[in-house]
């Protein structure tokens, strides 16, 4: 029983990552239509940011705010050279872009850093806290308090908010948005950085858990993926349902089946909803219209 | 309609058979097989072309897959790796035959193809980028923690060669062969009926579904042809090198087979050899770069981004482009004769019976307990105003959306739970309100498929005979002059005449067509107005949804009034037009 409470936290905690990742993916969605296959590396990048800026010296929470700058610039310059060229074509083009977009940042990386996996040390000094029979690691206390506050965050941005309301009408109809003075173009825009500073943000808060490495991104964003179809595709309260599932799946399956094929878990789970429930949790069929 | 389209019927000319047509590319392709066997290479240069030509063929199947029916494939290599693994296992360490194992590296890619298709290609093209990426990290995981089967890491040492073959020079000189077959196989297919089945696909999935096509097993033949070439090439890849590793076929690997295929363009088997040859070649001449690890990928992102948005084509595409356009004006149609129209007769008096037919959107009645008759022979209006729910009786109707409840008849078959595909191939021909024609193609192709409808009657056997048949259609509509240009260059009246062409190829029992005047200008309302006499005077029954009365009340002896989702009026054309609700329902009341 202890163990079955330790792996439900250290599940949840990973889970939290995989469903901040996964809002990424779904604001991106929602507003463009289009699947950002580079949204993992906007994790990574972040990451080696952030190793970066502590290595030269920098106090831990000015390395936070430069990381995340950085990703905010990093999600303007995707918008730009990738988005925003395609927007006019269909999903395919865009999906191998961005596909490519994620191939140029994990190599960049690994050609100026190197294949070593680099350590960031965690927020907090104290390595944890042990409540009765389980060990609360600090890392993950964080993860999962700055998930509770990312979510709310959102639901008062999106629903509370003129922006946030702007930001939806552009996703469900740019040509009406357009028309009614919003300028697409600009909502486009704060829609890649606010995902790409997520990503980066879910980055910063994993990689001390994690190694910080070249393949952390594409991992993190598989699964993240998987959480959106588990959850059900472009629906936000399914990304973050998913990517907890998911999380604590994959724990337990480490734990009680097979530490190698840790990976692999998330896929047959997503490969099980895609053959008998591919709406997903939450999601509902759409047809297109004739 | 021009006099020279009437002209008396002269058969459609004759074509010469495929072999002695294709005549020139076999020869091409045996004396590069010669040369393979004769020329005298180094070890290094042996290598290079043994690893381009195996290539090659892997990037034959992205061809299929992406190129031809617009699908994606992310694990190409984890495809390529099965065929290697499976010959490489089964020569070194079962002692099996080489062409044993070649065929099983076939069969075992066909299943996992198929299997990985039929999971993920109902739905959008999303999750499929997703799951092949999936897929290919777990066979990457399998192949290095497998140890027991796989060796993990160390790999597969000691394959064997068929012992026909044992020389590296003579290796390569059947692997260009193999080449040039499978070559021949994926340049031949978009001409063929499943080729044009994928093209459809790719270009429209709601038309192509209802001209009779059915989208998810297109899509699923068209995912398991480019594994089992895959799986092919990595058999040959594998017998080639006698080692093989889980590096070699890792998800990098799939991205240098895209990036390969999108280089040299992914519509055709030329454009694969190209970028393949390329992407081996020039990391060769510029092996400093090498040094760094992880350069060359960053480089071939990079060049993704930049081929999707400069050269979506590829570097084949861009040549063939301008040899087409100029192809498309040079060379003329054959002449057609007279489009003959059968209508098949099963059922009674009623072709078309619809009773208590709904749809509902939630707690939206789109369509509440509608019942409709159409009798054979005749031309029926289904009329309605904005919102009364038409459009959505029509979609029911050729199965685009499910019914919730009602039962829909046609010629005696209950179509109600049909596919789109399968009430075509009842007999239901139908065009759409928004135009959706296959805009890669040329006229004459978007005929030809819906002349290919499965069951259709009015075609014999082979290309002739449909083209043949799609010719007379076109005619008929009156764009045989035209049938070889692409659908971009007709306007938009003409587009709809072809979409009407396309549906009268395929010989249905009943015609619908969905607002067939809307954006047309008055000239060519008229036209269309005749070519609806035309046709129901061949005895075609026709279901037509319009707003223009004139149109409606000249052409339909029949009508049938929708308001909000229910029947509010059904009779002969000039009384239901009096009747009082339906002038109330057009005009208010007072």
């Amino acid at each position: 029983m202890d163990l079955v409470l330790q792996l439900l936290f250290t599940g949840i905690g990973i889970g939290a990552v995989y469903a901040l990742v996964a809002l990424g993916f779904v604001l991106i969605f929602r507003a463009t239509n289009v699947v950002n296959f580079a949204q993992g590396e906007f994790s990574m990048v972040a990451a080696y940011l952030m190793v970066v800026c502590v290595e030269l010296g920098l106090p831990y929470w000015l390395s936070f705010v430069i990381a995340l700058a950085g990703m905010a610039l990093i999600g303007v310059i995707f918008n730009l050279g990738v988005y925003y060229p395609l927007r006019h074509r269909t999903y395919l083009p865009v999906i191998i872009a961005t596909i490519g977009a994620s191939i140029l940042l994990a190599n960049s990386v690994l050609a100026i850093y190197g294949p070593q996996p680099q350590v960031l040390q965690g927020w907090f000094d104290t390595p944890g806290i042990q409540l009765g029979p389980v060990y609360l690691d600090s890392q993950y206390l964080l993860i999962i308090g700055v998930t509770i506050l990312l979510v709310l965050f959102n639901f008062w941005f999106f629903e509370k908010t003129l922006l946030g309301k702007k930001l939806q009408a552009t996703s469900q109809d740019k040509e009406m948005a357009s028309l009614l003075g919003i300028s697409v173009s600009t909502m486009i825009m704060i829609t890649f950085i606010y995902s790409a500073v997520l990503g980066g943000l879910a980055g910063i808060l994993v990689a001390p858990v994690l190694f910080v490495s070249i393949q952390m991104g594409s991992t993190i964003a598989l699964k993240a993926f998987a959480a959106t179809i588990i959850g059900g595709f472009g629906d936000v309260a399914g990304a973050i349902v998913g990517g907890l599932a998911l999380g604590v799946i994959e724990t337990f399956g480490a734990a009680y089946i097979s530490v190698p094929y840790k990976d692999g878990f998330a896929f047959l789970v997503l490969i099980a909803f895609l053959v008998f429930r591919p709406q997903g949790i939450f999601g509902e069929r759409v047809a297109e219209k004739a | 309609m021009s006099a020279s389209d009437n002209m008396i019927p002269a058969p459609a000319v004759r074509s010469k058979p495929l072999i002695i047509r294709h005549l020139p590319y076999f020869i091409g392709a045996a004396v590069l097989v010669a040369l393979a066997a004769g020329m005298q290479f180094d070890g290094y240069i042996l290598n290079i072309l043994l690893q381009a030509t195996t290539f090659s063929i892997a990037v034959f199947g992205l061809s299929v897959v992406l190129g031809l029916c617009g699908q994606i494939n992310l694990a190409q290599a984890a495809f390529f790796g099965f065929g290697a693994y499976a010959v490489g296992l089964g020569t070194a360490d079962l002692h099996l035959n080489f062409w044993l194992c070649l065929v099983g590296a076939c069969a075992i890619t066909l299943v996992a193809g198929a299997f990985l298709g039929m999971s993920t290609l109902r739905l959008g093209g999303h999750y499929l980028a997703m799951v092949t990426i999936s897929f290919q990290q777990i066979v990457t995981l399998v192949m290095i923690n497998a140890v027991g089967v796989t060796h993990g890491p160390d790999g597969v040492a000691n394959i064997r060669r068929p012992e026909l073959f044992q020389s590296s020079q003579s290796y390569l000189a059947f692997c260009v062969a193999m080449l040039a077959i499978v070559g021949y196989l994926v340049w031949h297919l978009p001409d063929t009926k499943l080729g044009r089945a994928m093209r459809a696909v790719r270009d429209n999935e709601l038309a192509a579904g209802v001209n009779g096509i059915d989208v998810f097993r297109t899509k699923v033949y068209a995912f398991a042809v480019c594994a089992v070439l895959g799986g092919l090439a990595g058999g040959l890849f594998a017998g080639g090198f006698a080692y093989v590793s889980p590096d070699q076929f890792s998800f990098a690997e799939s991205i240098q087979f895209l990036t390969m295929s999108l280089l040299g363009g992914v519509a055709s088997p030329i454009g694969s050899v190209i970028g393949t040859g390329l992407l081996i070649l020039i990391p060769e001449w510029l092996r400093f770069l090498k040094s760094v690890p992880g350069l060359y990928l960053a480089i071939y992102g990079l060049s993704v981004i930049l081929i999707i948005r400069f050269m979506p084509d590829g570097i084949w595409g861009f040549v063939s482009d301008a040899f087409t356009r100029w192809r498309a004006h040079t060379k003329a149609p054959p002449v057609a004769g007279a489009l003959l129209l059968k209508p098949a007769t099963t059922g009674g008096d009623i072709v078309l019976e619809v009773t208590g037919l709904s749809k509902h959107f939630g707690g939206l009645k789109a369509v509440d307990g509608v019942d409709i008759a159409v009798k054979r022979g005749s031309v029926h209006a289904l009329i309605g105003p904005n919102g009364s729910g038409k459009t959505t009786t029509l979609n029911v109707l050729s199965g685009l959306y499910k019914a919730t409840s009602g039962r829909i008849v046609l010629d005696g078959t209950d179509i109600t739970n049909m596919a789109p595909h399968q009430r075509t191939a009842a007999g239901l021909g139908r065009t759409f309100q928004n135009i959706r024609l296959f805009r890669s193609m040329t006229a004459l192709e978007n005929v030809e498929i819906g002349a290919e409808r499965p069951g259709n009657t009015m075609i014999g056997k082979g290309d002739d005979a449909l083209t043949e048949r799609a010719m007379e259609a076109l005619t008929f509509v009156g764009l045989g002059s035209r049938a070889n240009e692409l659908i971009s260059s007709f306007s938009y009246g003409h587009q709809r005449l072809i979409e009407i062409a396309r549906a009268l190829a395929s010989n249905p029992t009943l015609l619908l067509l969905d607002e067939p005047a809307a954006g047309l200008n008055s000239t060519e309302k008229l036209e269309l107005h005749e070519l609806l006499k035309r046709i129901a005077a061949q005895g075609l029954t026709i279901l037509i949804i319009d707003h223009d009365m004139t149109l409606v009340s000249e052409a339909a002896q029949h009508i049938t009034v929708l308001n909000f989702g229910r029947r509010i009026a059904d009779g002969e054309s000039m009384a239901v037009l009096r009747h009082p609700d339906v002038v109330s329902a057009y005009l208010g009341s007072e």
